[in-house]
């Protein structure tokens, strides 16, 4: 047998590993971002979410307060037409939401937010989820995930900066227009949710549209001034929901827009020309209403990267930004939980 | 007639899984550090390859006790010896754990598990905050030590080839060499 015997000189084997092995770990680091610290990780997108005095513990990173209510998903069966998924065939589906402000403070007063929205979780028989985080405001504000960063770290600059922001960002100027102007509700049951987002579904044919969803709510709005909303109390939004729904459930119908060629997919701060087919897929059902701190949407994150079969990400690029900030502001607040008493401190519960 | 190798289905499943659990631990770090589209496919793929590994090693570990391993040489010293023998069942233990880790703190997340396919994996616990956190620093931490393992375990094998020449390597190499062919 001539096995080489052991080399005399190991000097340039050794120096041969050294450097596969700091190679190997060069690449590495360079993969994680650590070489790289202009990189946007979902790290950095969730801390420029924090207030000045930073994060509320134990609560979402944004629209950190809501309220939690559960019904069911009655599909018409219209939806089947554009998508294969079984949230569209005619049936009945449970649903799981959450009612929320668009406010890094779980204690803001209610007339202090401008921006609400919803998160909506429907599950099919076949195992499928479908979750959604919608706001009222009928356009986005900015137009990348990346705009939305440089808006977080310009808002609190003050005035200059944000007229820099929207030189930069001049799309910024339809939500303005629609923050400024658009009549506010007192009541979650009187506000329409839009997905914004563009989504693909898939019908059986196998042909994918771009698709985005909507909310409209069955009850007809009275608008209110803010001051006015202001003096029934800072939380009277949850009060609101929950005595009403204690009354009756609450209905939206679900709307979904088909995109036509040429129109912009990949922008949710750009509405669709007027005139897109649209089809009413079904009615969510809110049927009841439960406090967050110990409900059931509290331990959910409603990524709107969770999809059925038959629904797909788009060219847009927010659910994916989305899906990685949202998962790195669920890893935090669940981890934080002992700031956050699964029994409100004020609620009062008694056995 | 005592073997000087791996059999030819041992190292075929281990240069696949070497190269799977690299990408995984690559995938890993690389998409919770962006926000960029492909974050959505880099996580499906993470979850796909990860579950796919799982079944891989459970057939391995299957060959591995009916088909056993060749004999390290004699003139190995102890001390090798026994970081050999650690760091291969650091090695096992850590391909079965990562991927029940990665399974589990989904689970309770409540997150729905979803490989490429449509493919749904049921969940394997209760949601949970508390377990929640914990594997997902399990998770992340056993990322961390399984790489720098794997360095070690990388060091080694070069070691083995380069400078001990003793047969460790040819033992796993993918193919064999001309001049160990009499084996
Ligand atoms: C890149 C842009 C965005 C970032 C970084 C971002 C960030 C976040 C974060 C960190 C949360 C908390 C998630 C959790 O802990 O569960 C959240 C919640 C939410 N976001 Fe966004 N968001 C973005 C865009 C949007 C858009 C476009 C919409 C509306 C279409 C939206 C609507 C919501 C809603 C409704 C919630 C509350 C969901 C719930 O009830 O749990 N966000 N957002
Ligand atoms: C990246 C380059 C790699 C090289 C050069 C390499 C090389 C080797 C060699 C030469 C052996 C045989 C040791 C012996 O004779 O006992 C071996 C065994 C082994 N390798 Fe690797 N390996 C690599 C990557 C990996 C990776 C990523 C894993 C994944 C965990 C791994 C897991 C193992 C295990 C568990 C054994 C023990 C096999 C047994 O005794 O059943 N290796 N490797
Ligand atoms: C061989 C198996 C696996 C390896 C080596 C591995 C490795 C990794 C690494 C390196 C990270 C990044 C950790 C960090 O830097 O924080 C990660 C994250 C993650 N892994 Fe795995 N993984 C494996 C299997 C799985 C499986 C099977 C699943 C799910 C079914 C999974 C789900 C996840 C998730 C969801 C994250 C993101 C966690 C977060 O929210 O930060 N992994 N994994």
């Amino acid at each position: 047998m001539s096995r080489p015997s052991p080399s005399r000189n190991p000097f340039i084997p050794l120096a041969v590993i050294a450097l596969v092995v700091a190679g190997s770990a060069a690449a590495f680091a360079y993969t994680a971002g650590w070489l790289s610290p202009q990189r946007l990780t979902p790290t950095k997108v969730v801390a420029a979410l924090a207030p000045p005095g930073g994060p509320a513990l134990g609560h979402r990173r944004n629209h950190a307060k809501g309220i939690c209510f559960t019904g069911e998903f009655q599909s018409n069966g219209n939806g089947a037409a554009l998508s294969t998924a079984q949230v569209f065939t005619p049936g009945t589906y449970p649903v799981l939401g959450r009612f929320n402000l668009a406010t890094p403070n779980p204690n803001a007063a209610d007339a202090t937010v401008r921006v609400r929205g919803m998160g909506l979780q429907i599950t099919t028989p076949d195992g499928d989820v479908w979750r959604s985080a919608m706001i009222d405001a009928p356009v986005f504000a900015v137009s990348t995930p990346q705009a939305f960063y440089e808006l977080l770290q310009s808002a609190p600059k003050g005035a200059e900066a944000m007229k820099a922001f929207i030189g930069r960002h001049p799309e910024f100027t339809a939500f303005a227009g629609w923050a400024g102007t658009a009549p506010w509700t007192s009541s979650y049951a009187e506000d329409p949710f839009n997905g914004l987002n563009s989504f693909l579904f898939t019908d059986s044919a196998g042909t994918s549209r771009a698709v985005r969803w909507s909310l409209r709510p069955e009850a007809t709005p009275v608008p209110i001034a803010p001051d006015e909303l202001a003096k029934r109390g800072p939380n009277y939004l949850e009060q609101e929901i929950a005595q009403r729904v204690a009354g009756a459930p609450q209905r939206w119908t679900m709307v979904v827009t088909v995109a036509e060629p040429g129109d912009n997919t990949a922008d949710p701060s750009k509405a669709w020309p007027q005139g897109r087919r649209t089809v009413e897929v079904g009615t969510l059902v809110v049927k009841q209403v439960e406090a967050e701190a110990n409900g059931p949407c509290r331990d959910i994150n409603f990524d709107p990267a969770i999809l059925p079969r038959g629904i797909r990400v788009s060219d847009d690029p927010f659910p994916a930004a989305r899906s990685a900030a949202y998962a790195r502001s669920y890893d935090q607040r669940t981890a934080e939980s002992k700031y956050y008493p699964r029994t409100p401190v004020t609620g009062g519960a008694k056995p | 007639m005592t073997r000087t190798r791996f059999t030819g289905v041992q190292r075929l499943i281990h240069w696949t899984m070497a190269v799977g659990i690299v990408a995984m631990l690559f995938i890993g770090v690389g998409m919770i550090s962006t926000i960029a589209p492909d974050y959505v496919p880099l996580i499906t793929l993470h979850r796909t390859l990860g579950a796919a590994l799982f079944l891989l090693v459970l057939v391995r570990i299957c060959v591995r006790l009916f088909q056993g391993a060749p004999p390290l040489p004699a003139s190995l010293p102890p001390v090798m010896r026994l970081g050999a023998k650690l760091s291969h069942w650091a090695l096992y233990g850590l391909m079965i754990v990562m991927p029940l880790l990665g399974w589990g703190m989904m689970s309770a997340a409540a997150y729905p598990v979803v490989l490429f396919g449509g493919i749904r994996l049921p969940p394997i616990l209760p949601q949970s905050d508390a377990l929640h956190t914990l594997l997902w620093a399990a998770h992340r931490w056993l990322a961390f030590a399984f790489f720098a393992l794997i360095l070690l375990h990388l060091a080694a094998a070069l070691f083995h080839a380069l400078v001990r020449r003793d047969g460790v390597f040819e033992a796993m190499a993918p193919l064999p060499r001309r001049d160990n062919e009499a084996a």
